[in-house]
């Protein structure tokens, strides 16, 4: 069954990259040089949708709480980040969207996909070293998320208010800035 | 769909299915299965890195101590690789494909191997591309693996969920990736 899912859910997913735009690497780089904006209202407009949704679907016990999986906040979330927006700058593709364009025959996402398996290998063999260093140590006490996802396996920064009363603003901010973002396409 | 409203239906798809994915089961990962394929190769030259302890606990352990790490989660994937988080990221290629067949606009052959604003900074040399399209790679998974998650998992997954760790690693990605796009792909003339 869960087999079943991961194939209808994982081809939609990368249906939507692709219909989205976001499995070409002319549109990630122009997002990343400000000068074409489609591909970060497309991203705002998602999460802040998907994030409204959700948080709605929560405050009316709609949604599995245990669903959550809010990840641990540490140094090396920044510092990964910024290692990988060097990566992904240079070569217009991130882990999904690679997969996807694979899948469209772009022969350039192949060559990133076998030096990303490469890039995941040296990690393994190096994480040994890095584990016991401040790099994890956990920020705002790890799994934490802004809004209550009332999940008792993580905290929140506001978890004294109803979830939607954080989580909505946020979600409507996204939005907003998803439709005020110029819509200027000045190559395909 | 108006022209100028692409951008919405694309988004509303994309935010339908991350949706669902957390609905029916949990937020949509990618890089974690780079690990998964990475060990499951490893793991058949040598068969001593992944260990099953009957009856105790971990169920799984390793002789890597990344696959080890966490409970030995990432060594029961990579003894049974076949579950939801690898069938989802190989399903993403059929979702690519798909896309591509059923479009009306066919992908030309020099966008396949690299971007019109590559070849307009840097002419159309498959190996320069290749070559530093492969080291990209490399930095990105490497960085995804240190802030344990991507584009997908932490930026999109994880502020949808309002997890601090989305943004901290939004903010890491777009403070490399914006000076880095705008110096390198600065076009000669002007």
């Amino acid at each position: 069954m869960n087999i079943l899912l991961a194939i209808i859910l994982g081809t939609a997913f990368g249906f939507a990259l692709d219909r989205a735009k976001a499995s070409n690497p002319q549109k990630i780089i122009n997002m990343l040089r400000l000068k074409d904006f489609h591909l970060m209202k497309v991203i705002l407009f998602a999460i802040g949708f998907s994030s409204l949704i959700l948080f709605v679907l929560l405050s009316f016990n709609l949604i599995d709480p245990s669903h959550f999986s809010v990840k641990k906040s540490y140094p090396g979330v920044i510092i990964g980040g910024a290692i990988l927006g060097i990566g992904f700058a240079i070569g217009g593709y991130c882990p999904g969207t690679s997969i996807v364009a694979a899948g469209r025959g772009r022969k350039d996402a192949i060559i990133f996909i076998l030096g990303g398996l490469l890039g995941a290998f040296f990690y393994m063999l190096i994480f040994g070293m890095l584990k016991d260093t401040a790099l994890f140590n956990p920020i705002a006490g790890g799994t934490v998320s802004i809004a209550e996802t009332t999940n008792p396996k993580f905290t929140s920064l506001f978890n004294n208010l109803p979830s939607l009363v954080i989580a909505g603003p946020v979600a409507l901010i996204f939005i907003t800035v998803a439709f005020l973002l110029p819509n200027k396409t000045e190559s395909d | 769909m108006k022209e100028n409203l692409i951008w919405l239906q694309g988004g509303f798809f994309l935010g339908v299915v991350f949706l669902a994915a957390v609905w029916i089961i949990k937020p949509v990962g990618v890089s974690t299965e780079f690990v998964i394929v990475n060990g499951v190769v490893w793991n058949i030259f040598s068969p001593e890195l992944i260990t099953q302890n009957e009856g105790n606990e971990p169920a799984f352990s390793s002789t890597n101590a990344y696959l080890n790490s966490s409970g030995g989660k990432l060594a029961a994937s990579v003894a049974n690789p076949i579950n939801y988080g690898i069938v989802f990221v190989l399903s993403m290629i059929l979702g690519g494909f798909l896309s591509g067949l059923f479009s009306k606009k066919k992908l030309p052959d020099t966008d396949k191997i690299s971007p019109t604003v590559w070849r307009e900074r840097f002419g159309e040399n498959t190996k320069k591309r290749f070559l530093l399209v492969f080291l990209s790679g490399f930095l990105v998974l490497f960085g995804a693996r240190l802030a344990d998650g991507c584009t997908s998992g932490h930026m999109m997954s994880g502020m949808m969920q309002t997890s601090l760790s989305g943004y901290l690693f939004a903010a890491g990605a777009f403070a490399t990736a914006i000076p880095v796009a705008t110096l390198f792909f600065k076009s000669k003339k002007r």
